[in-house]
């Protein structure tokens, strides 16, 4: 199993410690995982995006062009990268400010109404983990037990506290995504 | 050796390799894309931990001085920077070299000319690789292709670098020091003391015990016949590198009947490209240099008898291609694919290039 | 030579070269302020009993061999950069006693960022700066320290603030930096002046063993050969031009600046 992950958004959304947190889960599950951010003074305030890769074989190359699955986040991203997914690939993506949404008939796109949902919960500062659980159930490339262990692992120590919250979050995601289109 | 389980940036990894390996001093001066080297560091605080000197110099020239000045008292001192930090040090290195001080400095190298970007880039193979500053002198060059590789470079470079008393630099890019990857850390190696600094670098400028006479650390040498001695000391050390010290590693070579050759981040998009172009019947290959100078001639030479062609892959307009065509004088067809600027060949039109420049050529 | 032996008797012996100089003969024009000033710092890091700890780093510039002459640990820096090879030694070696020996155009023109940084750092370090107003090995170009108005090869007609700007003086904005602890600027022209002159060094090798910050001695100095004079002319023209733009004397100590009387 290889799974050629691309997270894009705005800057500050958490895209890139979405990326990170399942990143250290697949290390922790044994997989083979890589973290490419994009990164300079297009982060500055502006989008964001990395490549995650998730395999149980060597990771040839973490620099990617065509992905298994597109997180997007907001609508720069979703033009940048709709094209990008290879054909049966997967595409996610939160409707909030997306005036296009994605049109292609060959992927299996699904929605997140995660910026939505965390306000309504007063829950803002874990909306990426809304995604990461929406993704999750999807895509279940990590299992559960490891996300929690990932967590651990990529949190300082001073947020361990916040656990538990990160871990409802997933859940409500996991119950909050939507099928778009089956290809 | 225990292991631990990591997950790092390139350029963290580097940080922490310099704390476990025994390094003495890093010196350095923000540039993107390696600012995490010292931030890691100043986080780390090594101090408290080993002793470990870091200090945030004024330029890259002050630093890689403060490089000069650490070596050449005997201690296992370092920096890194991007390309155009890498530029202004050429002075630096070439004194480096010229007085035969061992030191480690790494390139995370982005794309140019001049300011140029901050996106991955191979273009300073040549800088690297034939000197960079003026005189005739040869740097220990070492590529990365992983975060693992950055970490375990490190220590390798010291062993080199004293072995030689010669500058070892970590050929790095952009990507590998922003990648993060899983890592595994060893025991830490304990800094010198004064007394094994004694016995291993006995020339250097500790202060001056009755015992002997002044050690004097210099590139000067104003008689001619002695410094054309010097020089020819240098190439026979270099002639030493050659012979005893190059690195490689071969993939799918053994039935290879083309073959890439590629170094750091290009040798991790070739491997996808020999995945790819293999599904598709190709006999594909790699020979992925690790060490630039010395580089893999003889192996090169050796493979030239035996495969259709070659196709150097690099981030670059084509520098690598030239050691690969001295190496294979013309025994087979060599071209060079790359992208430049900070942009990055996908593994496809890596493979597409192959088929379109060699195979079907 | 029994003649010889028979004068080289301990009890006849007047004056005896430290044994931190080399006996190697230095290439010095005659007249030149180096050798004293090498033969105080010398004598001072004998006195001091720290010629195990100390390490010189040479400039490039007329002192480019002073590592010949000094019996310690020595490095040849790159143009300017001695304060940065400083910086790292003594921070490596903290209780050592790294010193640089720089000249004007060393100290204060291609390496002006190391040396302000250096002492804006407070390293610990002690700086030699000789100022003699022109690049004397390269054979008699202006320096950042050329008077107006002075001739050199490269302002035959004198230096024109126009063309060139103004003398620059490093050593009094070098002391606004906090990092500083002593600054001082001095002559050698004259045996009153060479005592003195020791006693500075003295104090500002003892400030770098209290670990007092950066401690930083000029030395106004003449150049015979670059300013085509006689050794006696060229002190005499010291006095009258230059000391007036650098006028000998402390200008902080222990970290505070001295209050000059009106």
């Amino acid at each position: 199993m290889t799974e050629e992950i691309i997270i894009a958004g705005f800057g500050g959304q958490g895209v890139l410690s979405m990326g990170k947190i399942l990143a250290y889960s697949g290390a922790m599950q044994d997989k083979e995982v890589s973290w490419m951010p994009s990164y300079g003074p297009e982060m500055r305030g502006g989008t964001a995006n990395v490549s995650v890769i998730i395999s149980d074989e060597r990771i040839s190359s973490p620099i990617i062009s065509q992905f298994d699955t597109a997180i997007i986040l907001n609508q720069q991203s979703l033009d940048k990268f709709e094209n990008s997914v290879k054909a049966g690939g997967t595409l996610l993506y939160d409707p909030n400010g997306i005036t296009k949404p994605p049109t292609r008939k060959d992927i299996n796109i699904y929605k997140v109404a995660a910026t939505e949902k965390s306000a309504e919960l007063g829950m803002s500062k874990v909306f990426n983990m809304i995604v990461l659980g929406a993704f999750l159930k999807v895509k279940p490339v990590v299992t559960e037990e490891f996300i929690e262990k990932g967590l651990f692992k990529s949190l300082p120590e001073r947020h361990h506290k916040l656990i538990p919250e990160n871990l409802k979050a997933v859940q409500t995601g996991k119950e909050l995504v939507e099928t778009v289109n089956k290809s | 050796m225990a292991k631990e389980l990591k997950l790092m940036k390139g350029n963290e990894a580097i940080a922490e390799a310099a704390i476990r390996s025994g390094c003495d001093g890093y010196f350095g001066y923000p540039i993107t894309p390696q600012s995490e080297v010292m931030e890691y560091l100043m986080l780390e605080k090594p101090w408290e931990k080993t002793g470990m000197v870091v200090l945030q110099a004024e330029s890259e020239t002050s630093s890689i001085n403060m490089v000069y000045g650490g070596a050449g008292a005997g201690k296992k001192v370092m920096t890194s920077s991007s390309s155009p930090g890498i530029s202004l040090m050429q002075e630096g290195l070439t004194y480096l070299a010229g007085a035969e001080l061992p030191c480690l400095v790494v390139n995370v190298v982005r794309g140019g000319p001049g300011l140029g970007t901050i996106q991955p880039s191979q273009a300073d193979y040549f800088q690297a690789t034939k000197g960079g500053g003026h005189g005739d002198y040869q740097l220990y060059v070492l590529a990365p292709a992983s975060v693992q590789e950055m970490y375990d470079f490190v220590f390798d470079a010291w062993d080199i670098a004293f072995k030689y008393r010669n500058p070892v630099m970590i050929l790095s890019d952009g990507a590998i020091g922003q990648v993060m990857e899983k890592l595994y850390v060893g025991d830490y190696v304990p800094r010198w003391t004064d007394e094994q600094i004694r016995k291993i670098a006995p020339w250097a400028t500790f202060g001056k015990p009755t015992t002997r006479d002044h050690n004097i650390i210099t590139s000067l040498e104003l008689d001619s016949a002695k410094q054309e001695l010097h020089n020819l000391k240098l190439q026979a050390k270099y002639r030493e590198m050659e012979k005893n010290d190059v690195r490689y590693e071969e993939i799918n070579c053994e039935d290879a009947e083309y073959l890439f050759v590629a170094y750091g981040s290009s040798a991790r998009i070739a491997q996808k490209a020999i995945q790819l172009g293999r599904e598709k019947g190709l006999k594909v290959g790699l020979l992925r240099p690790i060490t630039l100078f010395p580089f893999p001639t003889k192996r090169l030479a050796e493979l030239s008898k035996k495969v259709k062609g070659m196709l150097s892959v690099e981030m670059s307009a084509g520098q690598m291609v030239m050691d690969v065509r001295l190496a294979t004088e013309n025994r087979c067809k060599v071209e060079h694919y790359g992208r430049f600027g900070g942009m990055i060949p996908t593994p496809h039109e890596v493979l597409e290039a192959m088929e379109t420049k060699i195979i079907n050529a | 030579m029994t003649f010889n032996q028979e004068i080289i008797k301990p009890e006849n012996l007047v004056y005896t070269k430290t044994k931190v100089l080399t006996d190697a003969v230095m290439h010095y024009c005659p007249g030149c302020g180096h050798g004293r000033i090498h033969r105080i710092i010398a004598e001072v890091i004998e006195e001091m009993g720290i010629q195990d700890k100390a390490i010189c780093i040479a400039p490039v510039g007329c002192s480019v061999l002073a590592y010949n002459y000094f019996e310690v640990d020595s490095q040849g820096a790159a143009h300017g950069r001695a304060p940065a090879i400083a910086t790292a030694i003594q921070r490596l070696y903290p209780d050592h006693h790294v010193f640089t020996y720089q000249g004007d155009g060393d100290l204060a023109a291609i390496g002006t960022a190391e040396t302000i940084h250096a002492c804006n750092r407070g390293e610990n370090i002690v700086i030699i700066f000789v100022n003699n107003g022109i690049y004397g090995m390269t054979g008699g170009q202006m320096a950042p320290t050329t008077l107006i108005g002075m001739k050199t090869a490269t302002c035959p007609y004198g230096r024109d603030v126009q063309l060139n700007g103004y003398p620059l003086q490093i050593t009094e904005l070098l002391a606004e930096l906090p990092g500083t602890c002593y600054v001082t600027r001095q002559s050698v022209h004259t045996p009153a002046a060479v005592r003195k002159a020791k006693k500075a060094v003295q104090m500002a090798f003892e400030n770098q063993k209290n670990k007092k910050g950066t401690s930083f001695v000029e030395f106004v100095s003449n150049c015979n050969s670059g300013w085509k004079m006689s050794a006696p002319a060229a002190n005499k023209w010291m006095e009258e031009n230059m000391f007036p733009k650098y006028p000998v004397g402390d200008i902080k100590v222990n970290g505070e600046k001295v209050i000059k009387n009106a």
